[in-house]
């Protein structure tokens, strides 16, 4: 069908273009902010979808007068070893539940499944309870521990359908060869599997470094917050709101993200509309 | 002897042991063990733990005594918990409306080929992988009384005379968050529908025009009833999500003005944090459940029949 380049135009690209600026406006307007002195964010007379006079000063506020990075660092800390301990557990999941297919595998498989679905505002208050009686309370350690609750639920999902793409064959093989279950599963499914394992990886993280309620709920001390959270709680006191230095804060934390995601975007969207077609 | 003896015992015991390992029942179980330990202590426990404190009068630090019903009866007399399902049932009927439209209106005019495709269908994801809580900052300055960059537009375009106060009226500060949240959402629409909508045969396009079908009974006809159990998934996910949003409102409102934006996941956390009475926020949030269980029996029968 040939359209003719009116009708493309109005019907295609004038509502991308419209799309395409609604989603992407608020990071521009991050960005925008963060580059602007003080005095010209409260002059009205000025056009604010411009800067006049750029400046690094709201970073320099950032970066020396609060302990942004010191929040970078717990959030990595958190963000690594939550996705290493549920990539761990997932793995070994999802191979039992894919491959091996032991007795209880369908209700197991479909219990991690549900797991995913039952959101955090149900869960903090009784975590709270919980990581209080494990005297983990305002200790990054109450994170690592409750992240896994969302990331294993979603990273098993994920490698299940990643097994069920790769053809058992070479598993069968080698275990008519003689190489134990466990020996198959090391040298065979993991390499094999590397790509599904790594869109887990990288989802999980961006999903820890994303968490707001638990990180809320558990952590009290400045020192032990993460990026989200410092940000929105120490940057605004009382009626102040620093909102130089809170754009440059969204803009630095959300940096990590968006270098993960751009470098891999494409197991990005190969891992969400796979585990969405499961 | 007995040296001998001992070590065909072990060596027994390790046959014994790889036979095992290689029983896919007892493996399976095995492997399986490290994951559910965590969910069982971290998730299932909790949940459990969840329902039980909603019957109790738990506040921090000190273990609550059982009172029945007590917490529901006094929350179903409290004008500001009604107030609060109403606030929860608006933003979610009315984001998720919006969220499935629009996404699945840049789904369609995504499914087609152009020249920056895949960066077009990157840059879209964006408002869904950046942390929410930062781009709820963003939200929250663009929603400034004094210094709005959009009540700054709508002035110099004239189409209003005074600034907008975005947060401090009750219908003002709904429709604001609701549009944070449909921004949100749309991108995960919109990938989740293209991935199926580009599954669909356009041999059925070919066929249906050469029949005369016009564009709009194209759609009505085959892309609607090929997609609708994957849109039924997705809808789901996001209806469970959008019912239990916590951080957009927590970051841009607090709950105000007048409690006008509260939802259950904010009153709860409002009432058990820094209010300390766990007992009563628990049975605020059990208010989820239902719709949880609704919504998990709904995608569970569509993701049945697509197996």
């Amino acid at each position: 069908m040939i359209e003719s380049f009116w009708s493309k135009f109005f019907r295609f690209y004038v509502p991308l273009i419209i799309f395409v600026i609604f989603l992407l406006f608020p990071f521009y307007w991050m960005f925008n902010t963060s580059l602007k002195p003080m005095k010209e964010l409260y002059n009205l007379k000025l056009n604010p979808f411009y800067v006049h006079q750029p400046t690094l000063e709201n970073m320099k506020t950032l970066l020396f007068d609060t302990i942004f990075l010191r929040w970078m660092y717990n959030t990595f800390f958190v963000a690594i070893l939550s996705t290493a301990i549920s990539l761990g557990a997932s793995l070994l999941a999802a191979y039992a539940i894919q491959r091996l297919k032991f007795k209880t595998s369908g209700p197991t498989g479909l219990a991690i499944f549900f797991g995913y679905l039952i959101p955090p505002t149900i869960l903090f208050i009784p975590l709270a309870t919980i990581i209080f009686d494990l005297r983990l309370w305002d200790s990054l350690w109450s994170l690592v521990l409750t992240y896994p609750t969302f990331l294993i639920p979603f990273c098993t999902w994920l490698l299940m359908g990643y097994f069920k793409s790769i053809p058992k064959e070479m598993e069968e093989c080698a275990m008519i060869d003689g190489a134990s279950r466990l020996r198959v599963f090391w040298r065979i499914v993991i390499p094999l599997c590397l790509p599904g394992i790594f869109s887990a990886g990288i989802f999980a993280f961006t999903l820890s470094w994303n968490e707001f309620l638990y990180a809320l709920a558990f952590i009290s001390t400045t020192e032990s917050k993460t990026v989200p959270i410092g940000l929105v709680t120490e940057l605004v006191r009382g009626d102040v709101y620093h909102w130089g230095p809170l754009m440059t804060g969204a803009l630095l934390a959300s940096v990590p993200v968006a270098l993960v995601y751009s470098f891999f975007v494409e197991h990005y969207v190969a891992g969400l509309t796979g585990a969405l077609k499961e | 002897m007995q040296i001998q003896a001992e070590e065909r015992g072990w060596l027994r015991l390790r046959n014994a042991f790889s036979t095992l390992m290689e029983n896919r029942n007892f493996l399976g179980f095995l492997l399986v063990i490290p994951a559910e330990a965590i969910l069982f202590i971290f998730l299932a426990y909790p949940f459990i733990l969840g329902l039980w404190l909603g019957f109790t009068d738990t506040v921090i630090g000190r273990k609550g005594d059982f009172i029945g019903v007590g917490n529901y009866v006094s929350l179903l007399k409290d004008s500001t918990f009604w107030l609060v399902t109403y606030n929860t049932f608006l933003y979610t009927i009315v984001a998720v409306l919006f969220k499935a439209i629009l996404g699945f209106v840049l789904a369609i005019i995504l499914n087609r080929d152009f020249k920056a495709k895949g960066l077009v269908r990157a840059i879209i994801l964006l408002p869904w992988i950046i942390p929410t809580a930062l781009s709820a900052i963003v939200f929250w300055w663009l929603y400034d009384s004094t210094f709005s960059a959009i009540s700054w537009s709508l002035i110099k375009m004239g189409l209003i005379n005074h600034k907008i106060d975005f947060l401090g009226d009750p219908t003002n500060a709904r429709i604001s968050l609701i549009v944070a949240n449909v921004w949100r959402g749309i991108p995960f629409f919109t990938i989740g529908l293209l991935a199926g909508l580009q599954t669909i045969d356009p041999t059925l396009y070919e066929a249906a025009a050469i029949d005369g079908a016009g564009s709009w009974k194209r759609f009505r006809r085959i892309t609607l009833p090929l997609i609708l159990p994957l849109l039924a998934v997705i809808t789901t996910f996001s209806t469970i999500w959008t019912f239990g949003d916590f951080q957009l409102v927590w970051v841009i409102t607090k709950g105000g003005p007048a409690n006008a934006t509260h939802l259950f996941g904010t009153l709860s956390f409002q009432r058990a944090i820094p209010g300390g009475h766990f007992g009563e926020g628990a049975a605020i949030s059990n208010f989820i459940l239902p719709i949880l269980v609704l919504c998990v029996l709904i995608s569970f029968k569509y993701l049945k029949r697509e197996d």
